[in-house]
């Protein structure tokens, strides 16, 4: 072998040099002020999978119909570099207004809604009444031998409350994804 | 002009487009006519004040428009139809995109009842040039459609520019409907941010002067800014003596006879300026972004400098390398910012620091890194560019280039004064791209010469556009350094895959002189470098379309070259012994 192809027998014989991620990850809740266009969610979520981003949880919907105006959060998990890319990635997509770190800013108030179906009879449909009044869970929907609760909360609460139904006879389970707004008097920017 | 949009003139969507670009100041389009829309060509046919081009295939529309734009800085402006016509343009998209080049691409959609079914030439074209663009649009009704067109305009303008799609269903070219004049269109709330942070500027500038190895590291964005930008670098590079690289995007943003010009940077970059790059205490970034090409292995990237980079796209900083002082804004104004700053601080850098740094990079360019075996029997590819630059660097001549060897020689051998005359694909590096573009580089500036620098495997991927030139009487030069391979396939192959030549020969070559003197050009070959400066002579005085092919040795490598996974310092230089062996010399 001469010097010259020693020198070059790097493995992987590859055109690119590969990085690897060493810092941890983060979750981060974003909020994402947008013009209501058709495609615009479809360039929002195109940016993540493009990019290779995670993206956790995103809940979607107009809030200012006169200006045609929706808002997204987004749940969006990755290490620092990776969150401070998705940010400015977002601010870059023509149709968006504003994008705001909630989790960066301070402590948000998050909030999701989960509709849980829970199957039982006897003493499990009893605890499972029990436990969602301790949730605060409502019955939106009651059958001799069903229930469909409606639960408000954090995600952990969501989660936790679903752990409880799975021995009491969980069916099925619908979420909204997260919610988030900032504590405090100020507004974010449209 | 408030008048005029209160009684606002109705007229039909085909009328509207063509009313939109004229008002935009366009004066020539690129494009290829079909079935969804006649309705906007039946209007060309109409008028005078546009000049349609048409090419022979879509991508080398899109290419074209990206030459025109390149070269002048104004929008490339495209017409193409639905289906097939729209998806033929993506490579040219994505190829603008990455290179930031403003492009505002008109396709033809079926009529809006029909989307979705299927339709004959029908396709997804916003869908499927999301990603592709900067930004794009369906125009469902014809009230919208001059504001949409004006907005795409000032989308792919302002900020980082880039290419944008208008979608224009066939019905909506039909309907009648209002005009909106220009003046009367503002994005609702797209406004990048063009003037930097001042105290960023001033903390730039302090760390700029307390620099004892201080290097520019300047960028495409430098030449998309526009002159101010090119003087304001210049000039703040004469006020602190700081040497200057480039990519291969920003070249001819800086003058490539100034002392003060190291060469291009990177994976063929020169000596000089990777071990600079790699050595400096106080890098400037200016409209570039770290991309891959430059940096080679990350975490060896100058490892020893704290940086600034001036960016008008909040996306490029701490994108790949996280940098000490981010700049927001375009280059041009921060620079002449800074060149204030500068003066009124009355700053001046470390006369000596600077005069050592110099020293050191005297002793790399010593190294004469592009140096090469010359010879008497076989026309080497980098002596054909020296030549070529010899005999037209008196006046004022555009470049554009396909993808591979004979780009990085283009890059290493011919040097560039101005911006805006070198075209090129960087980014994406799309093999195909420098015919159609020197087509477009001339439609904007006619009587200037035109050079496609060209290669035997790239010229292949848009040959079909040899007829545009005759058709619109485009004299441009291809320039074809023929070696029989995919060149730079074959480097890496012989370099990182033992040599196994793996589809890289081009076995079926055509006779590429009869091939152009059957679509009407003047065919030249040349083989023997003693007859070169005669028949580069013979093609530029020549005013028609020439191709010149060029035979090079065919088995000649572009060094230097900084392999996979290496830092700047790891760079391999020319081993011209070995290469012209190898070549047959």
């Amino acid at each position: 072998m001469t010097a010259k192809e020693d020198h070059l027998a790097i493995p992987p014989a590859s055109t690119y040099f590969m990085v690897e991620e060493k810092e941890t990850e983060e979750r981060h809740t974003l909020s994402v002020v947008v013009d209501n266009e058709p495609g615009v969610l479809a360039r929002v979520i195109g940016l993540f999978t493009a990019r290779g981003y995670n993206i956790e949880q995103l809940t979607v919907s107009e809030v200012h119909h006169d200006r045609g105006v929706s808002r997204i959060t987004i749940v969006a998990k990755g290490t620092p570099h990776i969150l401070e890319q998705i940010r400015s990635q977002l601010r870059r997509l023509v149709p968006v207004h504003s994008v705001a770190d909630l989790t960066l800013d301070g402590d948000p108030i998050e909030r999701e809604l989960a509709l849980v179906k829970v199957k039982g009879e006897g003493e499990k449909r009893v605890e499972a009444l029990r436990l969602a009044d301790a949730f605060r869970a409502r019955v939106v929907d009651a059958h001799t031998g069903s229930f469909v609760f409606e639960i408000t909360g954090k995600t952990r609460k969501v989660d936790q409350f679903i752990q409880l139904m799975k021995p009491l006879g969980l069916i099925e389970v619908v979420r909204t994804g997260v919610a988030a707004i900032s504590r405090g008097p100020e507004a974010m920017k449209v | 002009m408030a008048d005029e949009s209160e009684h606002a003139e109705e007229m039909t969507g085909a009328e509207i487009v063509l009313r939109a670009l004229k008002d935009q100041g366009v004066k020539d389009i690129f494009g290829y006519p079909g079935g969804a829309v006649l309705p906007i060509y039946d209007e060309l046919f109409q008028q005078d004040e546009l000049n349609h081009i048409l090419v022979r295939h879509e991508q080398g529309a899109v290419h074209a428009a990206e030459g025109y734009a390149r070269s002048t800085g104004k929008v490339g402006v495209v017409l193409v139809t639905s289906g097939p016509g729209a998806t033929n343009t993506v490579t040219g998209l994505m190829d603008a995109l990455a290179d930031s080049i403003p492009v505002v691409v008109i396709t033809g959609q079926v009529p809006t009842g029909l989307i979705g079914s299927d339709a004959f030439q029908e396709c997804d074209t916003v869908g499927i040039t999301r990603s592709c663009t900067k930004h794009n649009y369906l125009v469902r009704d014809v009230n919208d459609l001059a504001r949409t067109i004006h907005e795409a305009f000032y989308v792919a303008t302002h900020g980082r520019p880039g290419p944008v799609v208008v979608d224009i269903p066939k019905d909506v070219q039909f309907a009648t409907g209002r005009y909106t004049p220009p003046q009367n269109v503002q994005h609702k709330t797209y406004r990048p941010q063009t003037q930097g942070d001042h105290s960023a500027i001033e903390a730039a500038v302090r760390l700029l002067a307390s620099a004892k190895r201080p290097i520019f590291y300047t960028g495409g964005g430098v030449i998309n800014s526009g002159p101010r930008a090119v003087v304001a670098l210049r000039e703040l590079a004469e006020l602190t003596g700081v040497p200057v690289t480039s990519t291969l995007m920003g070249l001819g943003g800086f003058p490539a006879s100034s002392d003060q010009w190291l060469g291009m940077l990177g994976m063929h970059g020169t000596y000089e300026a990777n071990l600079a790059m790699h050595d400096c205490d106080v890098m400037v970034c200016i409209g570039a972004r770290f991309d891959d090409r430059i940096t080679g292995r990350l975490d060896a990237f100058s490892p020893g400098s704290r940086k600034i980079h001036i960016d008008i796209d909040p996306s490029s900083i701490n994108k790949n390398v996280r940098v000490d002082i981010p700049v927001l804004g375009d280059c041009g104004l921060v620079l002449e910012e800074m060149v204030r700053v500068w003066k009124d601080g009355g700053l001046s850098m470390d006369r000596e620091a600077l005069s050592h740094w110099w020293e050191q990079i005297n002793v790399w360019r010593a190294r004469d890194c592009l140096k090469y075996r010359r010879s008497d029997d076989v026309i080497m590819p980098q002596y054909a560019i020296e030549r070529l630059y010899e005999a037209t660097k008196g006046r004022d001549t555009f470049i554009t280039t396909e993808v591979g060897q004979h780009q990085m020689w283009t890059a290493q051998f011919y040097r560039f004064e101005r911006p805006n005359r070198l075209m090129t694909s960087g980014g994406l590096g799309t093999m195909g791209y420098g015919l159609p573009a020197a087509l477009g580089v001339q439609a904007a500036n006619p009587g200037a010469l035109v050079i496609d620098i060209a290669g035997d495997a790239s010229i292949q991927m848009n040959i079909q556009e040899l007829a545009t030139a005759i058709q619109h009487q485009l004299p441009v030069k291809v320039f074809l350094l023929n070696n029989n391979y995919m060149g730079m396939v074959r480097q890496w192959q012989e370099l990182l895959h033992g040599n196994r030549l793996s589809e890289s020969y081009v076995e079926a070559q055509p006779d590429f002189l009869e091939l152009a003197q059957a679509y009407g050009w003047h065919g030249i070959r040349c083989t023997k470098p003693a007859d070169l400066d005669e028949a580069i002579r013979e093609m530029i005085e020549m005013d028609k379309p020439v191709f010149f092919d060029c035979r090079v040795a065919n088995l000649a490598n572009c060094f230097p070259m900084i392999p996979a996974g290496q830092a700047h310092n790891e760079m391999l230089l020319g081993e011209d012994e070995k290469d012209a062996e190898q070549a047959g010399v």
